[in-house]
């Protein structure tokens, strides 16, 4: 049962499948492992977003334009089933004061590199024509992206051409007597690598703990509404002011700011709820109730329209709103590249790239130490 | 109730077929404040469904063996104080402050004037039944192939005929009894094809030979039958349908031990409507969103775990009927009546008549371990898959072929049904795949047993909600107790 290779993922969710990516590509041979299938956990309750518009100015922002720009990239070669769509985003405040922080917000991104349109109120109904009448204004972002997350993720992992070893749990790291990291322990056997790279997500903290160390990544649960199958009526991604405030926000009980986009097979989709409960999947009736009021408050057309589904999924949050992205202070060969929250889609590919720089040796495209998995160490977390 | 001015029931009973009647008049009629709920207009589920008071029809029961079985179950639902609430599509149970559940209802679902409805209770009975399970086979999505129940129910609601000349195709006990009832209706029935040999029973001859009701049943269609000169064919499968704008010809072909079809043996059948079902699918969607325990059956679907009780692994949740597990209206019914006094107990200490209770659970056992046999001898095997080419549409809502489900289970790492949904967006149409959930299960698995067994469909939403009624403020719809005698949507006659 033994196999080896210079590097393992661990966890077949779209930045696992970014890191076997980028790594193939840099000459590396990578062997992937999920317990589950691909997509299996966070990427497939994902609405797919690729954006930089709920960014503020800082090293999250960095990292999603240059995902932005590679997310671009990866549209060419790989199939057009990812439904990739540069549709853009489009921020909407519902009064005046509203409209200044929108304002305040976009000025700043501007200068990080953020393409960022006013649109007067006015205006609005150019660029979306079913939205509620009586909003302040909002601001247009061209550069804000979708693609369908699962597909994404499993034709990004078999262009990679990385071994993939599906529905076999790692049950412990192997290291060798200084402690390095030599390959990982699952149900079924081993596999031996030097370098081991955390890609499971919300469960990154209890891969963490398997190899001795810790990461505290916690699940923030969102529910999503999909509707029936629609013609085109909402274009954009679509966003209250509210939403960046909540992406933003530390609190554990229930926030709610609709998020509403339409999909090339039809079905629009509302989001997006934050708590934090746990790895709970009970049905919020509540959660609910709040998208689809909501949603028919911006999209006053949607309220005859029925929901046929709604699931939950648990964003992989760590305190600081930033990902975990680099090697482990204290197992050495152990990398980490996980709690991307809600932003693991867009954040993928410059996950994946930093992940491959730092393996091969080779230059990396942004400095990562805003993201190093060292600043937990030490009770120096905020 | 702390949010409401209204009182709680006692029970909530969801579905009003065999299984709720018998557990909503008995826990009622042992004093209890009972909601019993139905998406339909009137009461008796499947298998008692009857054509609408407005159709005018005499004899409703022509079609049924067991009307007054019904017909007392009715009458007593009647006679009690139980609110009904019909024309109610429930959408999810969850569970309220305290001890209180929250059952969440659509009412006027049919007729345009759409209104959320909540009704608060202190123990929740699911008998929500089941619906069928299809598999697909090129030419399945033809006009003229209709699912084998949905074509019995078309008849006893008093409405048409699918053909003149149907043949009936699929697995398990239904199909005799659908072939009979056309057939007694006057359409040419040329043939029953069956894919299981019915032989397969023999192995199980003790809970047969338990239920002599049933094996008296089977007589008197297989008796029918014959009369009509219907030919049965077992061991065989109708593995395509014919035709241009409708079906006009199948072709049955013989199985081997696995369902694959014997090459050679295809013959051509020519009929005008094809009435075809494997079976049916507890409908526990409900019951899983509260996190209810399920098993496997012996035909591959998932149904509740219960307990002597009838009570699910949530405490104060019970089911009764094919939410437990396909077994026919009759167990249905001492089910139901279990769970109505098993609650009326736990509630308010009623004390149960210990010889009815003992009697109640040795003819469930007896009953369960004769379905638990039928699972056994009409369980879809493997090889089914063959009948399938490449370009059949397995998801029919959404369109998905069979080779795009196989490509995302071989190529892009699906293993289990969920994934090829996200995948190839099989199972995510209106239908939310209870018409190819199975298939699609299959097909992920290899069309073996191995891989990941699948898991129960979670469908947070068991019914589309319109997203103006889904927003609507809480306290706006609540269904109280006090308001008993009321019954909505008094379309029951």
């Amino acid at each position: 049962m033994g196999d080896s290779s210079d590097v393992i993922v661990v966890g077949a969710g779209v930045v696992g499948a970014a890191c076997a990516y980028y790594a193939t590509r840099s000459g590396l041979s990578v062997t992937v492992i999920d317990r589950g299938p691909v997509a299996g956990g966070t990427t497939g309750a994902g609405e797919g977003n690729l954006l930089v518009s709920d960014k503020e100015p800082g090293p999250e922002l960095e990292l999603a334009l240059l995902s932005t720009r590679l997310w671009r990239e990866l549209a060419e070669p790989l199939p057009l089933q990812i439904e990739y769509e540069a549709k853009g985003g489009l921020v909407v405040a519902s009064d005046p004061a509203g409209m200044d922080t929108l304002r305040e917000l976009a000025r700043g991104q501007e200068k990080a590199g953020v393409l960022a349109e006013e649109i007067p109120a006015d205006r609005l109904a150019e660029l979306e024509p079913h939205l509620a009448p009586d909003l302040a204004g909002g601001f247009h972002y061209p550069q804000d992206a979708q693609v369908q997350p699962a597909l994404a993720a499993a034709h990004l992992l078999r262009a990679s051409d990385a071994r993939i070893r599906l529905g076999e749990e790692v049950t412990g790291i192997l290291t060798a007597t200084t402690g390095e990291v030599t390959g990982v322990r699952t149900a079924t056997g081993t596999v031996h690598a030097p370098h081991v790279v955390n890609a499971t997500g919300t469960w990154g903290g209890e891969l963490a703990q398997r190899a001795g160390t810790e990461l505290p990544v916690l699940p923030r649960r969102g529910f999503v509404l999909v509707t029936e199958p629609l013609p085109r009526v909402v274009r954009h991604k679509v966003y209250a002011a509210d939403y960046v405030r909540d992406v933003a926000s530390d609190s554990a009980a229930l926030q709610t700011s609709p998020v509403v986009e339409g999909t090339p097979a039809g079905p629009v989709l509302i989001g997006a709820s934050r708590e934090r409960v746990g790895f709970d999947r009970t049905l919020s009736v509540e959660a609910l109730r709040r998208l689809a009021a909501q949603a028919t408050a911006l999209f006053p057309v949607l309220a005859g329209v029925r929901a046929v589904r709604a699931y939950a999924g648990f964003r992989p949050y760590l305190p600081d709103h930033l990902p975990a992205i680099g090697r482990d202070p204290r197992v050495p060969g152990l990398l980490h590249a996980c709690g991307h929250e809600g932003a693991g889609i867009g954040l993928a590919p410059a996950t994946g790239a930093l992940i491959a720089g730092m393996l091969s040796g080779g230059p990396l495209p942004l400095d990562p130490a805003p993201f190093s998995p060292a600043r937990f160490v030490g009770g120096a977390a905020p | 109730m702390p949010d409401s001015a209204s009182e709680p029931y006692d029970l909530a009973v969801i579905g009003a077929g065999c299984a709720g009647l018998a557990g909503a008049v008995t826990a009622s009629e042992l004093g209890l404040r009972v909601c019993l709920l139905d998406g339909s207009g009137q009461v008796g589920g499947q298998f008692f469904r009857h054509p609408a008071p407005a159709l005018g029809a005499l004899r409703p029961q022509a079609l049924h063996h067991d009307w007054p079985a019904f017909a007392a179950l009715r009458q007593r639902l009647e006679a009690s104080d139980t609110r009904r609430l019909l024309g109610h599509q429930v959408w999810t149970v969850t569970r309220g402050s305290g001890e209180l559940w929250t059952v969440h209802a659509l009412s006027g679902v049919d007729g345009g004037a759409e209104r959320p409805v909540r009704v608060h209770a202190r123990a929740v009975l699911l008998a929500t039944g089941a619906y069928e399970r299809q598999l697909p086979f090129p030419g399945w999505t033809l006009p003229g192939v209709v699912a084998a129940g949905g074509a019995q129910a078309m008849l006893k609601s008093g409405l048409a005929l699918p053909g003149k000349r149907i043949v009936v195709a699929g697995s398990g006990p239904l199909l005799l009894a659908v072939a009979s009832s056309l057939a007694a209706a006057g359409a040419q029935v040329p043939a029953i094809v069956e894919a299981s040999g019915y032989l397969r029973y023999v192995t199980h001859a003790r809970a047969l030979v338990a239920n002599p009701r049933k094996v008296l049943q089977g007589a008197v269609h297989g008796a029918s039958l014959l009369r009509h000169r219907v030919r049965p064919h077992s061991r065989s499968a109708v593995t395509a349908a014919h035709g241009t704008d409708r079906v006009e010809a199948v072709t049955v072909s013989r199985l081997d031990q696995d369902w694959r079809p014997v090459p050679g043996t295809g013959r051509r059948i020519s009929c005008d409507a094809l009435a075809v079902g494997h079976g049916l699918v507890p409908q526990i969607e409900l019951a899983t969103g509260l996190g209810c325990a399920t098993r496997r059956t012996p035909d591959g679907t998932h149904a509740l775990v219960l307990d002597g009780r009838q009570e699910t692994s949530v405490p104060g949740v019970w089911a009764a009927g094919e939410t437990g597990g396909v077994g026919g209206w009759e167990l249905a019914r001492v089910e139901g009546e279990l769970a109505g006094r098993a609650v009326a107990f736990r509630l308010r200490g009623v004390l149960v008549d210990p010889a009815r209770v003992r009697e109640l659970r040795r003819r469930r056992d007896r009953m369960r371990a004769f379905a638990d046999a039928m699972a056994v001898a009409h369980a879809p095997r493997p090889g089914w898959t063959h009948w399938l080419d490449d370009d059949t549409d397995v998801c029919r809502c959404e369109e998905v072929t069979a080779r795009r489900v196989r490509e995302a289970a071989a190529e892009l790492g699906a293993r289990d049904a969920r994934t090829v949904k996200l995948l190839t967006r099989a199972g995510m149409g209106w239908c939310q795949g209870r018409m190819c959930a199975a298939a699609v299960a299959c097909l992920a698995a290899g069309g073996g047993d191995e891989g990941v067994p699948p898991s129960p469909e979670r469908r947070p939403l068991a019914v589309p909600v319109p997203l103006g009624l889904l927003g609507s403020p809480a306290g706006a719809d609540e269904a109280g107790a006090d308001e008993a005698g009321i019954n909505e949507a008094g379309a029951d006659e």
